[in-house]
């Protein structure tokens, strides 16, 4: 029983992650239209940057906060230079030039430090696990992960829900001629939500950092996990993020751990031994059919669009 | 005129094409026969995904799964002895058909963006179950032990011989290719991309013709199609598949890996879109670039991914666009 709540937290810890991708991704979409394959990569970024900055502060904590602006930096740019032109071209030309610029992060980053893989260092404050439950340990770092995702999520929702820009936010995606008409700076709202969502997926990506691998490629890993939650809990919104995030993150992890020990319960354990992990890693796919073949538009559909 | 002179572009790609084994030879560089083979293969795949994506409109980002899937069939049969390659080849063909019958059914019910997504989503999966499969090598894949084998046919050990036949393969799909989407089908998968409701109003149900046109392009047809039809673009990328494990003669997930969907795509818009002709094009240029580049430094893909940036942004029309002019 505390076995299957370590690795229910451990879901929600994913969960957490997925959902800052998710957010961020969905966002983009949902006001600019955009489909963009880089988003995975400006998590990767904010891993190696918060690695980086790590090393040459020598404090975790430090590196971690240069990283988030300097994420927001770098989706600004990008946003600047090369995905700005896209919002008006269908989603083919979209997902070609961003995977063109998946391609160019992947080699860029492999330049700078190297293809194999590299490990960020815990302070010893965040290295240990403290006592959650009579005979239950939990590190101290993933609870922080789930701390901090939250943390993000209700900002977030604040943002959106009750400041000025929030407001802009939710009116640029129901209608954004309108809003552009009404003397909206319509381009540097959109910048803005970019980098916003280029500092949450940095978020993740530093977050990810220690418990992860991180390099070249891991972004993609991640997003096409965030594509099944954004399938699953509808595109462009907010509350659909959260729902998919979580399930997604949930079944995954669990699926995991205990679908092999349940298989074996059934059939052969050499049978399980071989099936269990094959059928693991399918889980999520085959819970993204389901949910498609009853709902097509996802749990959460947005309306108008 | 356009016609004639697209007539003798396609001609001179021909014999040009026909004449890389020879030339090869002469140059005592059998490498070039290896690598024209491989852009053949790929031209298969990029063909069958310009059907889809071209005509139908259907922005499939999970090509690559046929193409695993038809690897598979051929290195599965080979592991256990079974090196028969009109039963591999089929296999390939019938297994890649029903998995694309499967995520058919599921994503064109959707459209735009979610059509992307769940493409890709489905080939990650399928990518991941190869992982998984360590009886085949898992994550490191095997080698196939020996090439399909034809009673006596043909001797695909034999490089020149085989690429003859990838050659004469391609040059069959490209004409089955042109026959298809001239033909009612074609018309009605076109109209559907261009405007589903008044394709409807019409009174062809365009669910049912794009399914069929997005199995077509992997593998089964329905029976009143015509079997060339159904030979031309059911082996299309399934066979491509089979083709490419023979190529390699080694197999391994990547063959599925969603980097492999993208670059069958690009292929698709380099040579230019609704073409045929063009995702050929496309197919020799962007690996005869791999080949290129990668001779020139280890980092070459920081030079590809920009290179895709610049064509999608400037160049819509593809290759083929500029050759012949007559939309």
């Amino acid at each position: 029983m505390l076995l299957v709540l370590e690795q229910g937290l451990n879901g929600l810890q994913y969960g957490v992650m997925l959902f800052l991708m998710a957010a961020g991704l969905t966002l983009v979409f949902g006001i600019m239209n955009l489909v963009n394959l880089a988003h995975g990569s400006l998590y990767m970024v904010g891993a190696y940057l918060a690695t980086a900055f790590a090393r040459w502060t020598g404090s975790f904590v430090l590196g971690a906060l240069l990283a988030l602006p300097a994420t927001l930096l770098v989706g600004v740019v990008v946003e600047v230079i090369a995905l700005r032109t896209l919002y008006e071209r269908d989603h083919l030309d979209q997902v070609l030039a961003t995977f063109g610029l998946i391609l160019f992060f992947n080699e860029l980053v492999a330049i700078v430090w190297g293809r194999a893989a590299i490990y960020t260092s815990l302070p010893p404050s965040l290295s240990g696990s403290f006592v959650l439950l009579p005979g239950l340990r939990y590190p101290t770092y993933r609870a922080l992960v789930i701390l901090v995702g939250v943390a993000a999520a209700v900002f977030l929702y604040v943002l959106v829900t009750s400041t000025r820009l929030g407001m802009l936010i939710r009116a640029g995606a129901s209608n954004r001629t309108m809003v552009a008409a009404l003397g909206v700076n319509i381009r540097r709202l959109y910048t803005l939500v970019f980098g916003l969502g280029a500092a949450l997926a940095g978020l993740a990506g530093l977050m990810a950092g220690p418990i992860y691998a991180v390099q070249p490629g891991m972004g993609e890993q991640i997003l096409i996990q965030v594509f099944v939650v954004i399938i699953i809990g509808g595109i462009g919104s907010i509350r659909g993020a959260v729902a998919g995030a979580m399930v997604v993150g949930m079944v995954d992890t669990l699926g995991r751990a205990f679908l092999r020990p349940t298989l074996s319960t059934i059939v052969s354990p050499a049978a399980a031994d071989k099936a269990g992990p094959a059928l693991a890693s399918m889980l999520i796919y085959l819970m993204m059919a389901a949910v498609l073949f009853f709902r097509p538009q996802g749990l959460f559909p947005t309306r108008g669009r | 005129m356009a016609i004639s002179r697209r007539a003798i572009v396609l001609a001179a790609g021909a014999v040009l094409l026909a004449l890389v084994p020879p030339v090869a030879g002469l140059l005592n560089q059998p490498f070039y026969v290896d690598l024209f083979r491989r852009m053949m293969i790929f031209a298969i795949a990029a063909l069958s995904l310009d059907l889809i994506l071209g005509y139908g409109g259907m922005v499939s980002f999970g090509h690559a799964a046929y193409l695993g899937i038809g690897a598979y069939a051929v290195g599965i049969f080979a592991f256990y002895g079974v090196d028969n390659g009109f039963l591999q080849w089929s296999v390939a063909i019938a297994a890649s058909a029903a998995a694309a019958l499967v995520i058919g059914v599921i994503s064109i019910r959707t459209s735009g963006v979610y059509f992307i997504m769940i493409t890709l989503a489905f080939t990650q999966m399928l990518y991941y179950l190869g992982i998984s499969l360590e009886t085949y090598g898992g994550d490191n894949g095997m080698p196939l032990k020996t090439r399909s084998q034809f009673a006596g046919l043909v001797d695909l050990r034999n490089p020149s011989a085989f690429y003859y036949v990838v050659l004469a393969l391609l040059l069959l799909f490209l004409l089955l290719g042109r026959r298809l989407v001239d033909a009612r089908f074609g018309m009605v998968i076109r109209s559907a991309r261009s405007n589903e409701p008044r394709a409807r109003a019409i009174g062809f149900a365009p669910f049912r013709y794009k399914l069929a046109a997005f199995v077509l392009a992997i593998g089964f047809a329905p029976f009143r199609y015509k079997l060339a039809a159904f030979v031309l673009a059911g082996g299309a990328c399934g066979l491509a598949g089979a083709l490419l494990a023979n190529q390699t003669e080694y197999l391994t997930p990547d063959f599925m890996h969603w980097t492999r969907s993208g670059e069958i795509m690009f292929m698709v818009i380099l040579g230019g879109m609704r073409t045929l002709f063009g995702p050929v094009l496309g197919a020799v240029v962007l690996l005869g670039l791999e080949d290129v580049l990668s001779a020139l430094t280890e980092h070459w893909q920081i030079i590809l991914g920009p290179f895709l940036v610049v064509v999608v942004l400037f160049a819509k029309r593809g290759l083929f666009g500029l050759v012949s002019r007559d939309g």
